[in-house]
């Protein structure tokens, strides 16, 4: 079954569709529906972010694109391919790095990518090649005999990336690449991510971590219960907090309360304890001219010297992709933040 | 393999290695259908060599039976072992192929339920490769069971008066009647997604039937039922063609027939059924 629209649909303007393209997935296992209208766009050439907790439905997302599993509702469309009815077209420009390490265990590193480089169409000796020059790229080639039972994660997930760049993909998707990984391995990963941008391939990943895409992605959408909360590129997302956060550390934890009362008071923003006893903080509101946001703390410290507070430190941050997160995924950092997201449906 | 440079200064670790690893391959290709089935049966292949006890039922059992069969019962049934040889081989023959062939099946649950499956599937090659490449592999099993199973015969005093074309063509048919039971447990595989559970049900499934045959003795002695039973068991034609092929005793070729017909309808039955089983896993 092919959607009629295909045959008669230019092979420039496929070139030209979004690497993915995504309306209302649904996905429901038994009474959860661990994808509840999932609408999602990539640019070729991006590197995306998915960011979610555990459970929010990044995988099941990945599966759906990667037509590993069939969606019970919406549609999708993968480098311009359908991903029910053109699932073979999808297979052959894409690559998945899973979870959960899809290597056979029994074989050395060197006979997986082998397998795989069969299977993806190359010749015997193109096979052996290509997997020859991956191990040693991806620091492996000293491992390449033994099975890969003997791997360490980090080695297992560097193969397991490596088995999906046999054939380069035009889009990449990498399902938690480095849950787990130790710093090294991690800044390894980050790099392989970078380098397979840079060479042209649109790269889906998803993470737990702030930090990783914040350093790896272009765009972010940010998931929870199987619904997208929010999405934008990293300072967007941020900015979607507010104009960013005050914290006042005491000299004195006993004058906590009071300096929350007169901050309250000053800033008209809920004033939250933080989590050492003498430090407090503020999210505040963007004022119409973001000048003012230093005369408004200025204003706040005059006030809090009036009444005797006396203060050790004062930082005014940007809002950290942290907060941002905590703020969409209605994990509220601050009753301010459960507000935002209300309102930010 | 991580050295103290690397990790007090770990950014851009690769930054030079993958240069040019990375262009773009040209238009998208995939492998046919064989050359996918075969690259699955090369991975078994593989497989036994680096856990060559996977090998072990396929060497052990044709062994014990020959020799235990022909020796415990050899001088009680059939006068003297060399006799009893005539009508036992043929018979051990199918019974060790037999036993042999929910490994397969076994096996395909392993790998439907691990991670390396999902990989599998993300690729754009026809879908029974996985299937199709076990059961060339499982060939390979049969044969060498079957190997086993003759030379030992030869050795301990069997002579075949079919000749070598009488023994390949038994063989031929016995792994016919094999790879036939292999879609079967694939499909039981598919179905139970547990290696252990079809190994249990792979007894369930083969012994009753090989011993309620004509492999060990023949039926005279046996309750009306059972003999009725044991009349049309697949297992009984195959084990009287085997005899028929390997003693040149054929007359008219009715239980090759007849084992022909049985490993056919077993095929278009359970193939399709295995097939798409498996395509619902995808």
């Amino acid at each position: 079954m092919r959607y009629p629209i295909d045959p008669f649909t230019p092979a420039v303007e496929l070139a030209a569709a979004p690497a993915i393209e995504a309306c209302g997935l649904v996905k429901v296992y038994g009474e959860t529906r661990a994808l509840d209208g999932v609408d999602l766009t990539v640019r070729r050439g991006q590197v995306f972010g998915f960011l979610g907790p555990n459970g929010a439905g990044k995988t099941t997302t990945i599966r759906i694109l990667a037509t590993l599993t069939r969606p019970d509702g919406g549609t999708a469309r993968v480098l311009g391919s359908d991903v029910m009815s053109e699932a073979n077209a999808i297979r052959a420009r894409v690559a998945v790095t899973g979870q959960f390490a899809s290597l056979d265990d029994d074989l050395t590193g060197y006979e997986n990518l082998v397998v795989i480089g069969r299977l993806r169409g190359l010749s015997r000796a193109a096979s052996r090649e290509r997997a020859d020059e991956l191990l040693a790229a991806f620091d492996l080639a000293g491992s390449a005999g033994r099975p890969v039972s003997g791997y360490s994660g980090g080695m297992r997930r560097r193969l397991d990336i490596g088995a999906s760049l046999i054939v380069t993909p035009d889009l990449l998707f990498l399902d938690e690449p480095t849950t787990g990984m130790d710093p090294r391995s991690q800044v390894q990963v980050w790099e392989l991510v970078r380098q397979t941008a840079a060479a042209g391939t649109t790269v889906l990943l998803t993470t737990q971590y702030l930090e990783e895409a914040d350093q790896l992605a272009d765009q972010i959408a940010v998931i929870e219960h199987g619904r997208i909360v929010g999405a934008g590129t990293s300072a967007q997302l941020k900015a979607r907090v507010g104009s960013g956060t005050l914290h006042v550390r005491l000299l004195d934890g006993e004058q906590r309360s009071q300096g929350q009362a007169v901050l309250a008071g000053t800033l008209e923003s809920p004033v939250q304890f933080g989590p050492d006893p003498l430090t407090l903080s503020v999210p505040l509101t963007a004022p119409a001219d973001p000048a003012d946001t230093g005369r408004l703390v200025g204003h706040a410290m005059t006030r809090l010297a009036e009444a005797r507070v006396a203060v050790a430190e004062v930082t005014l941050g940007q809002p950290s992709l942290h907060e941002a997160f905590l703020a969409l995924t209605g994990h509220p950092a601050s009753p301010a933040a459960a507000d935002h997201q209300a309102t930010n449906p | 393999m991580s050295t103290p440079t690397a990790t007090t200064s770990p950014a851009r670790p690769e930054a030079h290695r993958l240069n040019g690893l990375l262009a773009p391959s040209g238009p998208p290709r995939h492998a046919g259908a064989l050359a996918a089935s075969a690259t699955f049966g090369w991975r078994a292949l593989l497989k036994i060599k680096h856990e060559p006890k996977q090998l072990t039922d396929v060497i052990a059992i044709p062994v014990v039976f020959t020799v235990l069969f022909t020796y415990i019962f050899g001088g009680a049934i059939g006068g003297t072992p060399g006799h009893y040889l005539t009508t036992l081989l043929p018979g051990t023959l199918v019974m060790g192929i037999t036993a042999c062939t929910m490994y397969g099946g076994a096996r395909l649950a392993q790998d439907v339920t691990t991670g390396v499956f999902d990989r599998f599937r993300s690729l754009p090659v026809w879908r029974g490769a996985l299937v199709l490449g076990g059961l060339l592999s499982d060939a390979g099993r049969y044969l060498l069971a079957a190997a086993i199973v003759v030379t030992l015969g030869v050795i301990i005093g069997y002579r075949p008066d079919g000749g070598a074309p009488g023994v390949i063509a038994a063989v031929a048919l016995v792994v016919a009647f094999g790879l036939a039971l292999s879609w079967v447990f694939a499909a039981i595989a598919l179905l139970v997604r547990d290696p252990a559970t079809v190994m249990s049900l792979g007894l369930v499934v083969t012994i009753p039937p090989t011993f309620a045959s004509n492999i060990f003795v023949q039926p005279r002695t046996m309750p009306g039922w059972l003999q009725a039973f044991v009349k049309v068991n697949p297992i009984s034609h195959l084990a009287e063609a085997a005899r028929d092929l390997m003693n040149n005793t054929s007359g008219a070729g009715g239980p090759a027939a007849w084992s022909l017909i049985a490993t056919a309808a077993i095929t278009l039955v359970f193939a399709p059924i295995t097939l798409h089983l498996y395509s619902k896993q995808w």
